[in-house]
């Protein structure tokens, strides 16, 4: 117990917090001159570095935050680190880049210091995310982990940034805030230094971003639909939608948070729901499921990223244990309707309509209430319904006759990978597709007279940055050889993950 | 008028006038006669502003006391802090902040330190040294350095150049010995006769202009110390508290000294106190004669709580990390410069943020003062040599301060550089 009473004027840490952001400047200094391989090697290094860890972080992440299904949790930080850089491999955000025909040479420049929130739902996965998004861009990175992962996140920041390092990332590029608190976190938000926020989390961090006046990428909550029209293959629809409301318990922002299917197939597609896992609750279970795991009509907030079968035992309900759903019919999309809102667990709401037409009035109904912006699904094979739904909806991607955890997420499309959806003039947010690298880099456009008669110069070859300071603060050395332990590890991850994409993907 | 609250000025005039007339003429005259009529006014972080309203980038920093800003605001909060607890305290009896800083800097120190005793300042700091260094080896001859200065006071005073000795009859040569810096065999000349009680070095010297030490030069003068049975002293009060890169400036050459003493940047200049660090063999007066040395002000414990803080803020990672990516800008910056001036520019001594700038003309760091001064940079020429100017810049700089720093610098070195071919240096005050 102190003697003194140690008031702060400012939160505490903020002082040390606005240390880490200086440091990162000058790394973000001198990565802003790095080569193309140069920023190769390091994300090669990282990316190994994330998928070696992929499973013992999915571990402590759900040991940490209570949420959530380890197995998911493996396929979302691998998705996050090897795939990614996989994916993205032989983009180049880092050279410039000649249009002779427009006579404009176009210079990458990066943002600079990152400010990346990352939340507790996806804790890790995020933070690989956003972290190799910020090597891609040559920007340098402080990481707010929510407080709620704080630990895991902390870790798995430490571990990417000794690879980085290792692999010659100049010291400081890749930092994390510790001991996350909300007046830090608004502290360092507005602090003068930091050049984009990019946060992703509940609706307040969003908010806050936006208001610290600096630059800012938030995103909203999502509140998805998913259609499921006369002419869908309604089992495979089925498969898909319990597939992907039970991936990760549904804590990804994308999961679907209630059918709407029309009458003429009702019937098929809840027998179809029961077989593939789903348990479809009774009109007494429904009010059980109101009473217990909405009371007030809340979303309860301790139950998030909790199982299907914990959630019915929460509820009173006895379900099979292998069930990984509980659907819960209602009647009409209003905006008091809990059941038509988002949720971040395994209950998925269900309501019938006569035809496409209300169908769609009650897609856009949910998303009225909560979600614009965000995501929509549509299980059909009628074009000219999915290009009406995609119209309608006031959301800014709608996948079709995939699960939309991982559709709309772009795993299982060929959107942008991504674990910041940006939600657009809709969501109140400044971006309006999945986050990718090109989102934090502007580029300087050398353009030249228009005029036929002047000439543009030649710049092939050219290498716009010396790096005078090849030395980062810590002696550069060769990333780690894999030890027969990673690869040993890397398989079995490889092996779990085939057979997850399999099952979600069952064609 | 300049209304400062508690006291006013009626101009910048007024107050140089009171300044001859109350406190220093001689003192006052010379900067304005050097072309630097500086009277510092508000300070904040590396920058102050001149009565005038002028703007200055500090890289004086008196010394590295303010390695971590002026009124740097993590100090302050800690100082206004401590003042609802505590006052200086009693130097006679067992002290709370006392013994926590001792014990902080122990640890920090390397593994043979095991005390401290306190002083009010640096000169303080240095006399207990000696005393300690006199009291254990019971011998009266001190070693130091040709041109070193550890300060004033009554025993410090011996070390350093006559000038500042014999002024008041205080030079006493049959105690004090000098030696020309990186010379072994003057070294090894002074300790033979082993009635040396401590050779006393800082690890760069600072007012000599930062001639650095050759390799294993401290390593050798150590190894001769052991040899001759003679404790050897770091003054590390302008190059402790990371401005090497490391905590202590002496812990990168591998010496373990006898007696350590900090001062200056330890609080900030924020509420003074200095530090003499011990090891085991010369704590013996504390166990024999505790009241041997008695300071009022040494240790005061407001400066204690502001000293914890200022190490725990330099042992922190990012400090590290940045003084690193300072201390590279600046080389990358200063040869830069010095591709466009290599008969003028002569030479960059640097150890982190550390750093001697010299120049080919006997006064030509005076020169650059001036017009680094008349382009708002702060910097001081070597007092005992005139050819190097003290290039001391801040640990918690940002890249932006550093690239204007070095902007100001080159446009400075280039027109000291005109005068002197011009000649008209005489015809300006310098």
């Amino acid at each position: 117990m102190s003697v003194i009473e140690l008031s702060h004027r400012e939160p505490p840490g903020a002082a040390r917090a606005a240390m880490m952001l200086q440091r990162a400047h000058w790394a973000a200094e001198l990565f802003a001159r790095y080569d193309i391989e140069r920023v190769r090697r390091i994300l090669d290094a990282v990316a190994a570095a994330g998928e070696a860890h992929a499973e013992r972080y999915a571990e402590w992440a759900v040991e940490e935050t209570g949420m959530g299904v380890v197995e998911h949790k493996v396929i979302k930080n691998v998705a996050c680190s090897r795939d990614l850089w996989d994916r993205y491999r032989d983009h180049d955000y880092v050279s410039p880049r000649i249009h002779a025909d427009d006579k404009v040479l176009e210079l990458p420049r990066p943002a600079g210091v990152i400010f990346a929130l990352t939340p507790t739902t996806n804790p890790i996965a995020t933070v690989y995310f956003k972290v190799l998004l910020a090597l891609m861009t040559r920007n340098a990175i402080v990481v707010s982990p929510h407080p709620g992962a704080k630990a895991v996140c902390a870790d798995a920041v430490r571990v990417l940034s000794d690879a980085a390092v290792a692999a010659g990332a100049p010291d400081g590029c890749i930092q994390v805030v510790e001991e996350p608190s909300i007046p830090l976190i608004e502290a360092l938000m507005t602090d003068q230094t930091t050049d984009v926020i990019v946060a992703t989390g509940g609706n307040a961090v969003v908010r806050a971003a936006y208001r610290s006046g600096n630059p800012a990428i938030g995103v909203g909550p999502g509140n998805v639909p998913a259609f499921v029209d006369a002419t869908a293959d309604v089992a495979a629809a089925a498969r898909e939608i319990v597939d992907s409301k039970s991936f990760d318990n549904s804590i990804l922002c994308t999961n679907e948070s209630a059918i709407i299917v029309e009458e003429e197939v009702a019937e098929k597609l809840i027998r179809e729901l029961g077989r593939a896992g789903a348990h479809v609750c009774t009109p007494e279970e429904v009010e059980r499921v109101r009473e217990h795991l909405f009371p007030d009509n809340r979303m309860r907030l301790d139950l998030i990223g909790k199982s299907a079968t914990v959630l019915a035992e929460e509820a009173g309900l006895k379900v099979p244990a292998a069930t990984r759903v509980l659907v819960a019919p209602f009647s009409l999309v209003v905006p008091e309707e809990p059941l038509a809102r988002e949720k971040l667990f395994p209950v998925l709401g269900l309501v019938r309509v006569p035809n496409t037409r209300a169908g769609i009035s009650a897609a856009q109904a949910m998303l009225r209430a909560t979600g614009a912006g965000h995501s929509a699904s549509i299980h059909s094979t009628r074009a000219q319904t999915i290009m009406e739904y995609g119209a309608a909806v006031k959301v800014l991607r709608v996948t079709v006759n995939v699960g939309n955890s991982l559709g709309s997420a772009g795993v299982l499309t060929n959107l942008a990978p991504t674990m910041t959806i940006g939600t657009g003039f809709y969501g109140r947010s400044s971006l309006g597709e999945n986050l990718e690298p090109r989102h934090l880099v502007n580029w300087t456009r050398v353009a030249y007279n228009a005029d036929r008669s002047v000439p543009f110069d030649e710049f092939g070859g050219m290498q716009p940055w010396r790096l005078e300071a090849a030395a980062p603060a810590a002696p550069a050395a060769e990333p780690a050889p894999a030890t027969p332990e990673t690869d040993v590890l890397r398989e079995e991850v490889r092996r779990l993950i085939l057979e997850e994409l399999k099952e979600l993907t069952r064609q | 008028m300049y209304d400062y609250g508690f006291f006013s000025y009626e101009s910048k005039e007024d107050m140089l006038e009171r300044s001859r007339a109350f406190w220093n003429p001689d003192k006052t005259d010379f900067w304005q006669d050097a072309g630097i009529d500086l009277v510092i006014d508000r300070r904040e972080g590396y920058l102050f502003w001149d009565m005038a309203g002028r703007r200055l980038i500090d890289l004086h920093l008196n010394g590295g006391t303010y390695n971590l800003g002026h009124r740097n605001p993590e100090l302050i909060a800690t100082l206004e802090q401590a003042m609802q607890h505590f006052d200086i305290g009693n130097h006679h009896f067992p002290a709370l902040a006392r013994t926590a800083l001792a014990e902080a800097l122990v640890k920090s120190a390397s593994p043979n330190m095991r005390r401290v005793i306190y002083g009010s300042g640096g000169g303080e700091a240095i006399d207990i040294a000696l005393k300690t260094a006199r009291h254990t080896k019971q011998r009266r001859k001190i070693v130091s350095i040709i041109k070193a200065y550890h300060g004033h006071t009554g025993v410090a005073v011996g070390t350093g150049d006559e000038r500042f000795s014999k002024l008041f009859l205080s030079d006493h040569p049959e105690e004090f010995v000098q030696v020309p810096f990186n010379d072994l065999n003057a070294m090894e000349d002074a300790l033979r006769a082993r009635d040396v009680a401590a050779v006393i070095m800082e690890t760069i010297p600072a007012t000599y202009g930062f001639p650095l030490p050759a390799p294993g030069y401290l390593q050798a003068v150590k190894r001769l110390c052991e040899e001759y049975d003679t404790l050897y002293i770091a003054d590390e009060v302008q190059t402790g508290l990371m401005r090497t890169g490391e905590m202590w400036g002496i812990s990168k050459s591998g010496v373990e000294p006898d007696i350590m003493v900090i001062g200056k940047g330890i609080t900030g200049g924020m509420y003074p106190i200095a530090c003499t660090v011990v090891s085991e063999e010369c704590s013996a007066w504390l166990k024999e004669d505790g009241f041997g040395h008695i300071s009022t002000g040494g240790g005061a414990e407001l400066g204690c709580v502001v000293s914890l803080k200022v190490l725990e803020i330099c042992g922190r990672p990012e400090v590290r990390s940045m003084v690193h990516y300072i201390a590279e800008r600046f080389q990358q910056g200063l040869r830069q410069i010095q591709e466009i001036y290599p008969d003028w520019f002569v030479g960059i001594r640097q150890d982190g943020v550390v750093m001697g700038l010299e120049f080919n003309h006997p006064v030509g760091a005076k020169i650059v003062m001036k017009h680094l001064y008349a382009h708002g940079v702060w910097a001081i020429f070597s007092t005992l040599d005139p050819r190097i100017l003290q290039f001391k810049p801040g640990i918690l700089l940002g890249p932006e301060l550093v690239d204007e720093i070095l902007d100001r610098t080159e446009v400075a070195i280039g027109k000291a550089y005109a005068e002197v071919r011009s000649g008209s240096r005489e015809a300006v005050p310098a």
